[in-house]
């Protein structure tokens, strides 16, 4: 690290603006140093203009994550394990300056279970809130990072201000005394994904619960329900699978399509 | 985390480069089996041995502080250092619940 990039990374931290420091701890620039942040261009260079790009841009998704991470590329920045095969890796540690992503998980259900495990595969801390005490256990969900027997308001109470564009709140209840609560509080938060599970029918009763309430059509737009993409989910496995990929999806504003039914840009 | 994130050494390394001091960072970059650190943690040894921040929860630093004055001493490049039981190389220093740590230690200039 060296007199630009340390000063820069050292204003960054302490003003708290997330962002991550990239450093090749292996290969032809070992301790070349990289600082990149989603609102300035990247800093300094790891020894090569395709890898310090290719870097840079993996360290921002890294760094949308909450994630700190050890990459390998090839000299020239190939991520693909043919075009590394012939060439001796570089190693890259990525350090993200921000607080991991949040997720908070309403109900204590088998789907609970598995969206938990999918979202800790993710780098989310992850709160499951059920108020009901045999359900909502350490045993049950050993994943979780908390775990609160608690109503909605209570939740929201002690995490809502805390909540931002990059935290996620699952509602799979399926109990309107619950789930009622437990939206409202999320809208009244300023987080990025509010998902809400049940079918289609139960979702229409529940717009008209929500609307009785007073919620507005604006905020009702905030709320994805049936939850999850449509890639035909089953099991709570698949489900959480469609809720992180809806999740990500609505983060990086794409469709999700297959990507060889495309032909844009991957990133 | 506490005890020792690049966010915690910034007051004083803020200090040691104000006063010209030399100084190497170490941080951890990566962990195998149980370690008592996560990647980036991290520790700072200025030139007269003075030592802020830890990797390890004590049963490396030692290790780390002469390996990082024998660097400034040598003026040394940037380098991965591993302690644990599966290292074979010079540091016959290990960790108590028998994972493995790698640092990456660099001079902050």
């Amino acid at each position: 690290m060296n007199n630009v990039v340390y000063p820069e990374l050292a204003r960054r931290i302490r003003a708290n603006e997330p962002t991550a420091l990239v450093v090749v701890v292996d290969g032809p620039h070992t301790g070349a140093t990289l600082l990149v942040s989603p609102d300035h261009p990247a800093l300094g260079t790891l020894g090569d203009d395709e890898l310090t790009r290719v870097a840079a841009r993996d360290a921002l998704g890294e760094l949308e994550a909450g994630r700190t991470s050890t990459r390998n590329y090839g000299p020239r920045g190939q991520i693909t394990p043919e075009d590394l095969a012939d060439s001796p890796a570089v190693r890259v540690f990525i350090e993200s300056f921000a607080p991991p992503p949040h997720m908070m998980i309403f109900g204590a259900v088998d789907f609970t279970s598995a969206l938990a495990r999918a979202a800790k595969l993710l780098g989310y801390r992850v709160t499951v809130c059920d108020a009901r005490t045999v359900f909502a256990t350490r045993r049950r969900f050993p994943m979780a990072d908390d775990i609160m027997v608690a109503w909605p308001d209570e939740a929201f109470t002690k995490h809502g201000a805390s909540l931002g564009a990059s935290d996620a709140v699952c509602i799979l209840t399926h109990d309107p005394k619950f789930d009622v609560p437990a939206i409202q509080g999320a809208l009244r938060s300023s987080v990025g994904y509010i998902g809400v599970m049940g079918s289609r029918k139960t979702h229409a009763k529940r717009l008209e619960r929500l609307v009785e309430v007073g919620v507005s059509p604006v905020d009702l737009a905030r709320v994805m329900s049936p939850i999850g993409l449509d890639i035909g989910a089953r099991t709570p496995e698949e489900t959480a699978i469609s809720i992180c990929a809806e999740i990500i999806a609505r983060r990086t504003g794409r469709a999700a399509q297959s990507l060889s039914a495309t032909t844009g840009a991957i990133h | 985390m506490g005890g020792g994130s690049m966010r915690e050494l910034l007051d004083d390394l803020d200090r040691w480069r104000n006063a010209g001091k030399r100084c190497v960072i170490g941080r951890v970059v990566g962990i195998e089996g149980s370690g008592p650190r996560d990647p980036g943690a991290a520790m700072a040894v200025n030139e007269d041995g003075e030592v802020v921040g830890s990797v390890s929860g004590g049963c490396v630093e030692g290790a780390v502080v002469a390996e990082a004055l024998d660097m400034l001493r040598e003026q040394s490049a940037a380098k991965v250092v591993t302690f644990g039981y599966s290292d074979d190389e010079a540091f016959a220093v290990g960790l108590t619940c028998g994972g493995t740590i790698h640092l990456f230690l660099q001079e902050l200039s």
